[in-house]
């Protein structure tokens, strides 16, 4: 089974983020594979040991995103490919992400896309579904199980708490929901082995892509933080006189009533 | 110069910490409180490769470095004091002696077990009257035939009550000076006459198994004579100085812990209308921590990186040791001090971080033998 996993490179949402001239401070922020992309990985491993075939993970970043691919491969992946837009690139959104990716599956061969249902970053959730009708085939969102039978695929998929069964031939794409699988540490002797395992880079050049065929279609106004979250509000006194209270809150203060 | 990790330094620290944070952390208390040794943990440490990390490959290790292997024992010591003595006695002297002396045959037969995660080795030098003057050794091995008959008393082995195979050191002769022939075997110990009793009530590292060991006719075939019978004394010499780097790590990820919590409540503990991280005299302690556990860091990376440029490393494996847990030590007194009351409760961690970090100001060699041994190192 030919296997790819769309991986992203994020900052850890765990750790302090901070804000300056409207972007991301990366300088003190802690980079992760994207969680979500962490149950994609997991589940390819999964699929290429019961299954045989080969798993390629493929990222869009700079440079600093080898570190996420060497992880990816040291948790199990045979190759990797980042394709390095950090001189062509300046500002993307998900339609140049998908334009490349589009460019990058035009002569690849491939039974299984896997990616995260969102990253953790912006969150949009676009990418795996907008590749998927770029390349013609089937996509299934969120999903929480995953079996393989020949060309025929059974899928469980998280739709709001409940679950829905679907049956899809391959090739499909899969975006990953927490609960599909427990992904592995990558064990050390997977660490030293990811050493060896081939990374290959690529440039826009390399997928006759110019830089005016990825500008983004939107344009970013602002970035900021929540506000703090204010203390909270204890009510005092007889339940009934705090029932009054509470409603008289939502309905003039909070106005939500 | 360059102060970079590689990719695969890196890699380990992440995943060595995130294994700590999210399995060990939530029993570290409980691990510490009934002084049980976590032997699950040492399972799961075993699949990860974290077992074999410093062996090569064909004899069932990961092929990594000494630098990740220090790296690890200092993440797994940031989280428990007593795993990381365990581990680090597994690798550095249940392990490693095995690695640098063992015959091809011996490699296969107990190394590859250890290496590969599938138990634990153990080392037993130190006897009622003998620690670390080796010449005190009293334990005997005498050749009858094809085996070695051994006899004597161990005490204080790490890890020997789930152990596989205990290296032993006993006295096999004696020199044309009249001085004793140390010598080094591999007992593996399900021998008959072998008895490991684990009855130590300890301050700190609890969870960390510590067992008496008693010989007694203990039969082993003469191939299980570890490297040059002669050279049983410099074999461990070499040996011990492998391990420092791994004791000075654990007292890095020691300090760490110590400086990471003492830090945080100082921004969060407020007195006097602001928080007292607002205050010089905390302040200052904070500072002094920050520098040591860093200047310890330093030291011990160092120590680590010369042992794996195959440069002479006795001297900076002693400073790292000595400094690292003196550090150790240090930073966990003084977060207890910033914590207050609150840092005199179990539940806040800093007084177990205390009691961990002093066995490491004794065990493989106290400060003042690092102290001696640098001292040699000098000439004097």
């Amino acid at each position: 089974m030919n296997i790819y996993v769309l991986m992203k490179r994020t900052f850890d949402t765990e750790e302090k983020i901070v804000i300056e001239d409207g972007r991301i401070d990366e300088e003190g922020a802690e980079f992760i594979i994207n969680p979500y992309d962490e149950y994609a990985i997991e589940e390819a491993i999964q699929l290429r040991d019961e299954h045989g075939g080969e798993i390629t993970v493929v990222t869009i970043g700079g440079e600093d995103a080898e570190k996420q691919l060497r992880t990816a491969l040291a948790m199990g992946a045979d190759k990797s490919v980042l394709i390095n837009v950090e001189d062509d690139v300046e500002e993307s959104d998900q339609f140049t992400t998908v334009k490349i990716l589009e460019a990058f599956f035009e002569d690849k061969e491939y039974d299984m896309i896997l990616a995260g249902n969102v990253a953790i970053d912006q969150a949009s959730g676009q990418i795996g579904p907008r590749l998927a009708e770029s390349l013609d085939i089937p996509c299934v969102t969120t999903i929480t199980n995953l079996e393989v039978d020949g060309d025929k695929a059974k899928i469980e998929r998280d739709v709001e708490g409940d679950v829905e069964k679907i049956e899809v031939s391959t090739p499909v794409l899969v975006t990953c929901q927490q609960g599909l699988n427990e992904p592995r540490y990558p064990s050390l002797p997977g660490i030293m082995k990811a050493k060896k395992k081939p990374l290959e880079e690529l440039e826009l050049d390399d997928l006759d892509l110019d830089e005016d065929d990825v500008e983004p279609k939107t344009k970013t106004i602002d970035v900021f933080l929540p506000p703090e979250k204010e203390a909270g509000k204890i009510l005092e006194g007889e339940i009934d006189d705090q029932v009054n209270e509470l409603v008289g809150l939502l309905r003039n203060e909070a106005k939500v009533i | 110069m360059n102060f970079e990790l590689t990719k695969e330094q890196e890699m380990t620290r992440k995943m060595v910490r995130d294994f700590a944070e999210s399995v060990i952390k939530p029993r570290t208390i409980e691990i510490d409180q009934k002084a049980e040794f976590p032997e699950d943990i040492f399972d799961e440490l075993g699949k990860l490769g974290l077992l074999g990390i410093p062996f090569p490959e064909e004899y069932g290790g990961s092929g990594g470095d000494t630098l990740m292997y220090a790296i690890a024992v200092e993440e797994i010591g940031r989280v428990c004091g007593s795993t990381g003595l365990s581990y680090a006695a597994a690798v550095s002297l249940g392990a490693s002696p095995i690695y640098y002396f063992g015959t091809e045959e011996q490699k296969q037969k107990f190394l590859v077990p250890l290496a590969s995660g599938k138990g634990l080795g153990s080392f037993g030098l130190t006897e009622p009257n003998a620690g670390s003057d080796a010449g005190g050794t009293e334990t005997t091995a005498e050749l009858v035939g094809d085996e070695y008959v051994i006899n004597g008393e161990k005490c204080f082995i790490t890890n020997a009550s789930f152990a596989k195979t205990i290296t032993v050191t006993a006295v096999t002769g004696k020199d044309e000076k009249g001085k004793k022939i140390i010598s080094a075997l591999i007992v593996p110990t399900d021998a008959e006459g072998l008895t490991i009793r684990s009855a130590y009530d300890k301050m700190g590292v609890r969870g960390s198994d510590t067992a008496e060991i008693i010989l007694e006719d203990v039969r082993v075939p003469k191939e299980n004579l570890l490297g040059d019978p002669e050279k049983g004394f410099k074999q461990f010499l070499y040996t011990l100085d492998g391990g420092r780097i791994s004791i000075a790590a654990l007292g890095l990820g020691i300090a760490q812990a110590a400086y990471e919590k003492a830090l945080a409540y100082a921004k969060e503990r407020k007195q006097f209308g602001k928080p007292i991280s607002k205050f010089q005299a905390i302040q200052f302690k904070l500072a002094d921590m920050a520098m040591e556990v860093e200047l310890a860091r330093n030291m011990v990376y160092k120590a680590a990186w010369l042992k794996d440029q195959n440069k002479p490393f006795t001297k900076e494996s002693a400073f790292a040791k000595l400094y690292a847990t003196e550090t150790a030590f240090r930073a966990s007194n003084q977060a207890i001090q910033i914590h207050g009351g609150y840092g005199y409760m179990r539940e806040y961690e800093v007084e177990r971080y205390l009691r961990d970090a002093k066995l490491l100001e004794i065990g493989e060699g106290t400060s003042e033998i690092q102290r001696l041994v640098i001292a040699r190192q000098l000439g004097c």
